[in-house]
């Protein structure tokens, strides 16, 4: 009796410690789980500023703007465009017309980033970023893009 | 509660990891679905590359059953896939056409010819990404298979490997063939 | 021809493997001694032929034969030799290489150092060694052969990757492989003792110094990882929560319970199911971190569709040897029936808790890591689980685990007191209180949680060395005669006393370059300076330098604090021209107190004005400082004569103290 009231209180506080760990990881998982969206997703949802999410797509030619350690860019689907603000010192790999992935918030119709990433080996493209081309269906106006040759070669070749 | 049911509690938990894995990955085999497959080839026509005389157009790939591939001299995986192509051509497989994509040198794409060899009947030069934009391509190489027609039937994501050419490809061409 | 007799090695390996998997394991059955010891000579001949193999590939890379395909994709004739040497397991096929070398040789040390092992658990520990490895011999020869032939070869290689080239990374994955395959060793003692269907004190001590010393290697391995993504990267950060990290991180957590359930299961005949499990989990874990995330497998399900050999063969091998091992817990785990028994206040209870915990806390890691890519399978959309997730569930659960390992080793085995341990921790308590305010007192307007855990890792801290104190009966006894007592600590139990420590002092790094950070980003232009964390930074100007096979913008600056000079530091941008690659150089300038870490970016301008990153990360060196203190408790633990397999099974129990005999005796 004694041995079996032991065992029960032993899958008692188990069960217990079990029950809070997993409350604990499904609210973490509710408030900090991240999306990410193509720039044409992100017209369709009106996302307000409660909401962090990632976005991806090109960085369009000739749109990087830098003002001391501000940064203005967009980021395109080719079929979309969002501007995105950036404070701070921009990875090694961003380049204008390579693939690019934002995470912050929007304010007022602007992404405000609070990390970017280009974090790309040199053997594909993210997928992300070539789903969210895919998405948008529009590789016609891949050109826009890409005016200047050689900028694909190395974020792409294989 | 049961004591042997917490031992078999981990391999439950297990099998459902697993299933839910081998769902995902035969649901979605292939990564980047074109948007072109069973489309006609698109509008395009392209100069031929320096020492050649023939470029490479929609209307050139119509009538055969036919390989477009795309490549360039500045790519390695291409470099990799090109043994093979050899080979098919000397077999006599399947007319191989090629699209020489985003040379920014003229002479670079027939030099590497040159050096590798030449497995290509028509090829078109692609330094500003007309023709291969229009198919859609996220890379090189990449190839297609193109029917009689001139719809596409199929693309080839990454190097083609002798197994991807015996299993897939030479499988898929006599099909398309017999058609 | 080299590469062609190499290649030949790995396939007569693979028929050795197959020998040692199935002989063995049927002498074993039948009781026939011949066949089990046929074991041995097969585990060394299996780890010499796989070593050959490995040296052809060596080889290859370092004359840069490029009629290899694997040395023309990752080598270049151009790399030092170090680099040329690391490049043959910087790559997926050499990898796989360097992986199944180590599972043999973790075999063939069975083989060699094993002599007083049962004669049937060596037998079936070494063939289930063997089983492992013939499957992975099998997953490089048929899908991801290093052989491979590439006919003409090229000129030169393509494989430059500067970020690459650096020592911290390239000796990195040996560390991570020998703790990630060392663990096969307790899963393979795991599998034979189901299959004899004993598991006792005896079974336990064999397997602990297998699974400390694969505990040692990943510890060293995941701070070598850690180290180079913080100088290297120059994004200031030394722990991202990405997929990589966290692939070696599962197993870690999983590995530190296994050690400590070990001790339990030697000491007092119980847990066992549960350890047996533990072992199976850990090594399921290593097989994860290998083959999903470092062939690139879980950073995109896509990887599938490029290679669907390679992917479909890893999957129905990670089926097999998890699901065929879950299977036989399932199946052989209810007979195993534990004998002791104890109260949840008591140095078992304390040693649970700290298993549930870490359990918990690598499940929790777990789930983070694979839900993106379930989402992603099923169609669900693209989401990513950064740190703020991971944060949030790891604090929580490693709060209490640290509060309780302060208390664990001063309870009694089986019943244990609560009142009177934390009566003789009231040292620990005082440093508690003591550490919080002078944190509170620095940093005032610090996160709250920066003050608990402050106060936690001196209490963790304090609370070791009370431990100790108690176990030599400091002040309680006369001086000479806590010095003997000091003399006849078990090592296992300086091991403990050096690894909790060193956890402390890794903590209240951890919690120190986490929650004080101070970083500055700015436009400076030479001559402007910038103060931060009490430090004078004045950025003297940047000027083009030109290195080997790059060039660099150099910038300079010079750190004062209250007028005094303190360092001058030189971070670089290099652009590496040939890979068309820039990389961040940062420049770091460590001290007791904290680094000061300065990065250059882009410039602005025509004033010879440029984007400029500081830093400052409080107490930064100690994460490292605990790290090597960690893993010296390891060693030193391991050491202990206890732990060497073929010590005599008879002990004391007054001797057989494991982590910690009783405080009192």
């Amino acid at each position: 009796m004694k041995r079996k009231h032991k065992r029960l209180t032993f899958i008692v506080l188990g069960m217990g410690l079990l029950a809070a760990a997993a409350a604990l990881m499904l609210s973490a998982f509710e408030d900090n789980i991240v999306f990410f969206y193509s720039p044409t997703e992100v017209l369709d949802k009106k996302l307000g500023a409660d909401r962090r999410v990632r976005i991806g797509g090109l960085v369009e030619d000739g749109s990087v703007e830098k003002a001391g350690i501000e940064v203005k860019f967009r980021v395109t689907d080719l079929a979309n465009v969002i501007p995105v603000t950036y404070t701070g010192l921009l990875p090694d790999l961003f380049r204008e017309g390579q693939g690019v992935i934002a995470e912050g918030r929007f304010v007022d119709g602007v992404f405000r980033a609070d990390e970017v990433l280009a974090k790309h080996d040199e053997t594909y493209m993210p997928p992300e970023v070539a789903e969210a081309l895919k998405k948008s269906g529009r590789w016609q106006e891949m050109e826009k893009a890409l005016k200047r040759s050689g900028q694909m070669t190395k974020g792409e070749a294989r | 509660m049961n004591r042997r049911f917490l031992y078999v509690l981990p391999l439950v938990v297990f099998a459902v990891i697993a299933a839910y894995f081998a769902v995902g990955l035969t649901k979605d085999p292939s990564a980047i679905p074109s948007v072109l497959i069973d489309t006609p080839v698109p509008e395009f026509a392209l100069a031929p590359i320096k020492g050649r005389d023939r470029g490479l157009s929609r209307e050139d790939l119509k009538g055969e059953v036919s390989l477009v591939n795309i490549f360039g001299s500045w790519c390695f995986a291409c470099r990799v896939e090109h043994p093979l192509l050899m080979q098919l051509k000397k077999e006599n497989a399947v007319p191989i056409h090629g699209i020489d994509w985003r040379e920014t040198d003229r002479d670079a794409g027939p030099k590497w010819l040159a050096k590798f060899g030449d497995p290509y009947t028509l090829i078109g030069d692609d330094p500003e990404s007309r023709a291969v934009i229009a198919f859609g391509v996220t890379g090189a190489p990449e190839t297609f298979v193109v029917d009689k027609n001139g719809v596409i039937r199929y693309k080839q994501v990454g190097p083609i490997t002798g197994r991807i050419w015996e299993e897939t490809l030479r499988p898929l061409i006599e099909e398309l063939r017999r058609q | 021809m080299i590469p062609e007799a190499g290649h030949f090695a790995l396939t007569l390996a693979l028929l050795v493997a197959l020998v040692q998997a199935s002989v063995p394991m049927i002498g074993a059955h039948r009781g026939n001694a011949a066949w089990m010891e046929l074991a041995r000579p097969a585990a060394l001949a299996q780890f010499l032929l796989i070593a050959f193999a490995f040296a052809c590939l060596t080889y290859a890379f370092v004359t840069s034969d490029f009629s290899l395909l694997a040395v023309v994709r990752y080598s270049h004739s151009a790399k030092p030799l170090l680099y040329k040497i690391s490049g043959v397991w910087g790559n997926h096929e050499g990898s796989m290489l360097l992986w199944v070398l180590i599972l043999s040789l973790y075999g063939a040390a069975v083989a060699v150092f094993g002599r007083n092992l049962p004669p049937g658990l060596r037998a079936r520990s070494l063939a289930i060694q063997a089983l492992i490895a013939v499957g992975f011999i099998m997953f490089i020869l048929f899908t991801s052969n290093p052989f491979e032939r590439m006919l003409p070869p090229p000129e030169n290689g393509q494989g430059l990757n500067p970020l690459l080239q650096d020592p911290g990374l390239a000796f990195h994955p040996p560390f991570l492989y020998l703790g990630y395959v060392g663990f096969s060793m307790a899963f393979s003692f795991a599998v034979a003792a189901l299959i004899e269907g004993r598991v006792d004190a005896a079974w336990a001590r064999w397997v602990r110094p297998w699974t400390l010393a694969a505990w040692i290697f990943l510890t060293t391995g995941i701070a070598l990882g850690s180290w180079w993504a913080y100088y290297e990267l120059g994004w200031g950060g030394w722990w991202f929560w990405d997929p990589v990290e966290n692939a070696s991180f599962m197993p870690w957590l999983a590995g530190t319970a296994l050690l400590h359930s070990a001790v339990v299961l030697e000491k007092r005949d119980t847990l066992k199911g549960w350890t047996i499990f533990l072992a199976i989990v850990t090594f399921a874990l290593s097989l994860l971190g290998t083959f999903l995330v470092r062939s690139g497998v879980l950073t995109s399900v896509h990887a599938f569709a490029t290679d669907p050999a390679r992917g479909a063969f890893i999957l129905v091998l990670l089926l097999v040897v998890i699901g065929g091992s879950l299977a036989l817990f399932a199946w052989r785990g209810p007979s195993l029936a534990s004998t002791g028994v104890f109260q949840p206040i008591s140095r078992e209870g304390s040693l649970l808790l700290n298993n549930l915990l870490l359990t918990t806390a690598a499940a929790a890691v777990l789930l983070g890591t694979l839900y993106p890519l379930f989402l992603d399978a099923v169609g669900g959309g693209k989401v990513s689980v950064g740190p703020p997730f991971f944060n949030a569930v790891f604090l929580p659960l490693m709060a209490p685990m640290v509060a309780s390992m302060a208390v664990g080793p001063l309870l009694t085995w089986k019943r244990g007191e609560l009142g009177p341990a934390l009566t003789r921790l009231w040292v620990a308590f005082a440093a508690l209180a003591a550490a919080a305010v002078l944190a509170w007192a620095v940093v005032a307007d610090g996160p709250l949680f920066a003050l608990v855990g402050m106060g936690l890792a001196a209490w963790l801290l304090v609370g070791t060395v009370v431990g100790f104190a108690e176990r030599v009966r400091l002040f309680r006894v006369p001086f000479p005669e806590t010095l003997r007592r000091i003399g006849r600590v078990p090592r296992a139990a300086w091991g403990m006393t050096l690894a909790h420590g060193g956890l402390a002092i890794a903590i209240a790094g951890m919690i120190g370059a986490g929650a004080w950070k101070v970083e500055s980003i700015q436009v400076m232009k030479p001559g402007d300076t910038q103060t931060m964390a009490g430090f004078t930074f004045t950025f003297e100007g940047a000027r083009q330098v030109q290195g080997p096979n790059y060039s660099a913008t150099r910038g300079t600056f010079t750190v004062t604090r209250d007028g005094r000079p303190v360092v001058t530091l030189h971070p670089e941008k290099r652009d590496y021209p040939v890979e068309r690659m820039p990389t961040t150089e940062a420049a770091i300038h460590p001290t007791f107190f904290g680094d000061l870490y300065v990065v250059i970016g882009d410039a602005q301008g025509s004033e010879g004005a440029f984007v400029t990153r500081l830093y400052f990360n409080p107490l930064l060196g100690w994460i490292w400082g605990g790290i090597v203190v960690m893993v010296a408790g390891g060693m030193v633990s391991l050491s202990d004569r206890r732990h060497r397999v073929g010590a005599p099974k008879t002990s004391r129990a007054a001797a057989g103290a494991g982590a910690g005999a009783p405080a009192r005796a």
